[in-house]
């Protein structure tokens, strides 16, 4: 069947803070300079905010620039951070450490980022933009001088089999003047432009973390309204990067999340199982007592830092947010920089639209522009700090504690980064790792879990979760790694069933959550994580 | 004929209720709201019914907050012509939403009205029949087809343990069950058109409807866990136990 | 003030269903009568007149009585409606149907589906798919009350000495006939309306091994669900899936066999009335739900029950 096509100046591809950042400032500029603009923005969750997830402590610096008077607005961002602890933990113990500067959050805010999300969707629609959420961005199109044309929207109603079934309805061409990518952590179309534009060339690779989070509501007797605590340490050895968040929202909730860094090389390790063992120590149960556990997620983080920003503008688009990478990992914040960055693009595409039909038509300010702004210098003074992870935690601590307070982060040296997949050791090398039963109570299994963050998909469509080589599980997985898929993913998508030689990979493509660390940390990069149906994955509520 | 749908803006069915901590209500506050999947469904069937040439105008109508205008707002990108939000924030129950709809369904003068079964959040499965009684039309509930014959409508009807078929005198209400049909996907061009779509709001108070509330919710609470029962040793047992302690076989 | 059940039969059978509602009727102050309306139903009265509390039988004996269509019970309800304090009738597809045209005619609210009578005015229903249950007090001077019949167990259908009477009739309202029903006996019940599901999990294993499910279902003339785990293996097409995002069930009898019991499913059935468990893994989430656990081999158990209830 044809497809059909629409026209726009603008195309988005994704609704989070950097695609929403960008659609405001874009349609601010066009009101200033009086001109229109078309903005429209495709985000594939069932709406803005369904599928963000964030710990999240915000700080406003992007929003104030963007819309200063946010507070006036009615901005979600009603918990002023209050009291900072940093602790490190040993399997009983918890000692409290001084606070990395970094990690200081006066003048920051405990928000859920999905709510935020949504505030700023509402605020991008009444600015005009476009917004369609239930759409997923399946597909790049190209003009015929090979710059980006645009995207097209995933075909709807395509059978498990991919044949057409009754309500078939194909995907949409979005032509846009300019197609700007904000697919957050490990975009998929992203992955597409780094091999076409090459746009990686010269960079290190991108390294990743997976963040698991729960959103509990506690005792009113046990919640610190503001209180923000982060903790390094048990239960992760020294060897592998690992921290955990709390944050005390109002409404008596309290956000906990627990990070783990996916450079991991023991195949035995289950970040979700990490997570459970986690809430268990007793510097940490407390707060759960009598608590009901309302909401459960996962997501990838980009930690490459400064080192890893790729190119960051080709023919016919460029990149913002997360899917570039800029996380301030040390900060353990994205959002501040994701808006910014979606902030710049945007002044820079207005200005090459503004100045008419330009040859190669790539938005080449728009890294200049980024070079000049507070988020640059932020990213280049912490660009050290992960990569000595890899020498373990307290030489790391030690260096970060030299780097940020003799060099203020102005060494002249720069450390590199792995690709996270070549991680991985045999199984056979690793000491196996057994993880305590949930008790239902406190910690759980991962299907009770996937069922708080409301993911679905339509049963009957191709699975979303592809194998490049369909052997490889059983050929190389299984034997080698011990079959590594069923512990990192947070969803219980994969799964092996079946007894000695007729054991299988069996995928669970419903429970997906969308976190895409089985696209980052497959040992041979076997699985290729692509848009299911729009609308479907986590309904992730106050996430 | 005109055919008139009602829509209801309800929880997304995929997202999971639960009640506040202090029992009061339910927890709304920033969950996915969607079209209430009944109402999707009656909303395709005047659709297919206006494509086969039985229908003229479609008009939808919500009751609710100014967000119900998005769940219009679909409706008329699934294919409805215009809509009418009858506003208010107040609780509104299904007795009083039947007596909204009967003072719309006097002011359009529709030969029919399609409605879901049920709404996904108050599963009270009463509108279609209370709109009906109020207007002494006849009622074909808990459809699975549909078919204008004249001045007559063919109902087919999901009842306990089959199907019945029954025949409407006209003007009828009609509510819909999940094998009515299955909607169509909602295509993004539609979307951009359903927004220049006419779109009337109205309040309770000018279509003259009292809408106070006649129940009042008391307390909302999580269902008690299910206890786990016996073990039972062998086949025989269980057969035994279902039919001598269970007494369901 | 008296209550009012509606009988649900078929001009010949009380339908139990009626049992449950006047179980609920009798947890209430004032007794009951019993509303037998068909045609040619004089044995059903008789039945009506033998459940345990009952107080008067009325009879409204007519054609246009005899398929229950709410066009012309619901009229015939309202006439006598003014003497009784709460209308109630099982939450059948009859019920669902009559009962809030009826409220609405009275111009009284209705409660849906009651699983508990908290006093004469006061009651508990499941909202939001059972995920939540309302405690709901009506103000109108007359209750109309469907009841789900899984919420109270059965009154005695023996014993009692109710006094049947005969109403007048209404005359046919001429708004609706009945043409004919097909009532499926010989193929399977749809899942959603089944009494009694037989549903396989992963521990099946492929789709030929869901024969012995199809088996075991047609024996007990249940229906055949699947869990999504069973789904996502491609064993069976997704609509045999039961679970809160495919279908919420409530049969009376929930038959797991080889499902472990992950909370999708979970939700989708526990508020079957009776589950059975059959799963070799000892520790499976599902027995903590179920009435009645069978630890053991489900292609050795399986047959066996077939074979047990054949008999």
């Amino acid at each position: 069947m044809e497809r059909e096509s629409m026209e726009f100046d603008v195309v988005i591809v994704g609704g989070g803070p950097s695609g929403l950042a960008c659609a405001i400032r874009l349609r601010q500029l066009a009101a200033e300079r009086g001109q229109d603009l078309s903005v429209c923005l495709i985000e594939k969750g069932s709406e803005i905010g369904a599928h963000i997830l964030s710990g999240a402590v915000m700080e406003p610096r992007a929003l104030n620039e963007l819309l200063p008077d946010w507070a006036a607005l009615g901005a979600p961002l009603n918990t002023a951070v209050k009291d900072d602890r940093f602790m490190f933990l040993t399997e009983s113990r918890a000692v409290r450490l001084p606070t990395p500067p970094q990690m200081e959050n006066h003048g920051n805010y405990i928000v859920s980022l999905g709510n935020v999300c949504r505030w700023l969707g509402t605020q991008a629609e009444g600015l005009g933009v476009d917004i369609y959420p239930g759409f997923a961005a399946a597909e790049v199109l190209f003009n015929d001088d090979g710059s980006v044309k645009g995207v097209a929207t995933g075909d709807m109603g395509r059978s498990k089999d991919g044949s057409e079934g009754p309500n078939f309805a194909p995907g949409m061409e979005l032509h846009a003047r300019q197609t700007i990518f904000a697919e957050g952590c490990r975009g998929s179309l992203t992955k597409q432009l780094f091999e076409r534009y090459k746009l990686r060339d010269g960079v290190d690779p991108q390294v990743y973390g997976i963040g698991i989070k729960e959103l509990w509501e506690v005792k009113p007797e046990h919640h610190h309204l503001g209180q923000v605590t982060h903790t390094i340490g048990w239960p992760m050895n020294t060897q592998t990067y690992g921290g955990s968040w709390e944050y005390h929202l109002e409404g008596n909730l309290v956000s906990i999340g627990f990070v783990v860094g996916l450079n991991y090389s023991n195949p035995w390790i289950s970040p979700f199982e990490e997570m459970q063992r986690f809430k268990t120590h007793p510097a940490v149960r407390e707060t759960f007592a009598g608590a009901r556990r309302v909401s459960y997620g996962a997501r990838a983080i980009s930690a490459g830092g400064f080192q890893s920003i790729p190119k960051l503008s080709f023919p016919g688009g460029v990149l913002i947010g997360d899917t570039a990478g800029f996380l301030n990992l040390p900060k353990i914040k994205g959002s501040h920089t994701a808006m910014k960055s979606g902030m710049t693009a945007a002044e820079a595409v207005f200005e090459l639209l503004a100045a008419g039909e330009i040859a190669g038509n790539e938005a080449v300010d728009y890294p200049h522009r980024l070079r000049n702004t507070w988020l640059w210098d932020e990213l280049y003074r912490v660009r050290n700090i992960k990569p000595s992870f890899h020498w373990g935690l307290w030489p790391a601590v030690a260096y970060s504690a030299v780097d940020t307070y003799l060099f203020r982060g102005k060494a002249p040296w720069t450390f590199h980064h792995h690709p996270d997949h070549e991680s991985l050791k045999p199984a056979a090398q690793c000491p196996r790792i057994e993880y305590p039963k949930p008790d239902g109570v406190l910690t759980f299994d991962r299907l009770s879990s996937v069922f708080l963050s409301n993911t679905n998909h339509e049963e009957d469509q191709p699975c979303h979760l592809t194998l490049r080589d369909a052997s490889v599980p059983t050929r190389l997985n299984l034997p080698v790694y011990e079959g590594p898929e069923q512990r990192y993913c947070p969803a219980g998508v994969y799964e092996y069933v079946g007894e000695g030689a007729g054991r299988q990979l069996q995928i669970n493509a419903q429970n997906c959550v969308h976190c895409k660390t089985c696209d980052i940390k497959d040992p041979s990069q076997n699985i290729n994580w692509v848009t299911p149906e729009g609308g479907g994955g986590p309904n992730y509520p106050n996430m | 004929m005109k055919i008139l749908v009602a829509v209801k803006r309800a929880i997304d069915y995929n997202v999971k209720a639960r009640p506040k901590a202090d029992g009061s209500g339910v927890e709304l506050a920033n969950v996915k709201m969607a079209m209430n999947p009944f109402d999707e469904i009656a909303v395709e069937e005047a659709i297919r019914l206006q494509e086969a040439g039985k229908a003229g105008e479609i008009v939808a109508v919500s009751i609710g907050p100014a967000a119900s205008q998005e769940t219009l707002r679909t409706a008329m990108a699934m294919g409805a012509d215009r809509g009418v939000l009858v506003q208010t924030d107040d609780e509104v129950q299904p007795l009083a939403v039947a007596k909204l709809l009967k003072a719309i369904v006097e002011r359009e003068q529709p030969g029919m009205v399609i409605l879901g079964k049920q709404a996904i959040d108050d599963d009270s499965n009463q509108t279609g029949q209370m709109l009906a009684g109020l207007l002494g039309w006849a009622q074909g509930t808990f459809a699975c087809n549909v078919a204008p014959e004249g001045d007559s409508l063919a109902v087919k009807r999901e009842v306990d343990g089959g199907l019945q078929s029954i025949k409407l005198k006209m003007p009828a209400v009609v509510t819909a069950d999940l094998r009515l049909n299955e909607p169509r996907y909602v295509k993004l061009p539609n979307i951009m058109k359903a927004k220049k779509k006419p779109l009337d709001t109205l309040t309770p108070a000018e279509l003259g409807v009292d809408i106070t509330p006649r129940l009042k919710l008391l307390k909302v609470a999580e269902p008690p866990a299910r206890a786990g029962g016996v073990k039972v040793a062998d086949v025989q047992e269980l057969v035994a136990k279902l039919r001598n302690e269970a007494k369901v076989i | 003030m008296t209550a009012l059940v509606i009988a649900e039969h078929n001009n010949q059978i009380l339908n139990a269903a009626t049992l449950n509602a006047a179980a609920a009727a009798a947890r209430l102050s004032g007794g009951f009568d019993v509303l037998v309306a068909g045609h040619n139903c004089g044995a059903v009265a008789t039945q009506a007149a033998a459940i345990a509390g009952v107080g008067k039988v009325l009879v409204a004996d007519a054609a246009q009585y005899a398929h229950a269509l709410a066009e012309n019970l619901a009229p015939l309800v309202v006439s006598i409606a003014g003497g009784y304090s709460h209308l109630l009738t099982a939450s059948t597809a009859n019920g669902k149907n009559a009962m809030p045209r009826i409220a609405a005619m009275l111009d009284v609210a209705q409660l849906s589906d009651i699983i508990g009578v908290v006093s004469d005015d006061t009651f508990v229903r499941p909202i939001y798919a059972g995920n939540v249950l309302a405690t709901v007090q009506s103000t109108d001077r007359i209750k109309a009350i469907t009841v789900r019949t899984t919420g109270f167990d059965a009154i005695a259908a023996t014993g009692g000495t109710g006094t049947i009477e005969n109403i007048a009739v209404q005359a046919d309202a001429g708004l609706s006939t009945f043409v004919s029903e097909e009532l499926t006996k010989s193929s399977r019940p749809e899942l959603a309306a089944a009494d009694i599901i037989v549903s396989g999990g992963r521990g099946v294993g492929s789709a030929e091994n869901f024969a012995i499910i199809e088996k075991l279902a047609d024996l007990l003339g249940a229906a055949v669900g699947a869990s999504r785990a069973a789904v996502d293996a491609g064993y069976v097409p997704n609509d045999y899936q039961v679970g809160q995002t495919g279908k919420c069930v409530a049969p009376t009898l929930y038959v797991a066999v080889g499902i472990s019991g992950a909370i999708q499913h979970l939700a989708g059935m526990k508020d079957s009335k009776v589950i059975v468990a059959i799963n070799k893994d000892e520790e499976a989430p599902i027995f903590q739900v179920a009435d009645y656990g069978l630890v053991g081999d489900l292609f050795k158990e399986v047959p066996a029950l077939c074979e047990a209830l054949a008999k």
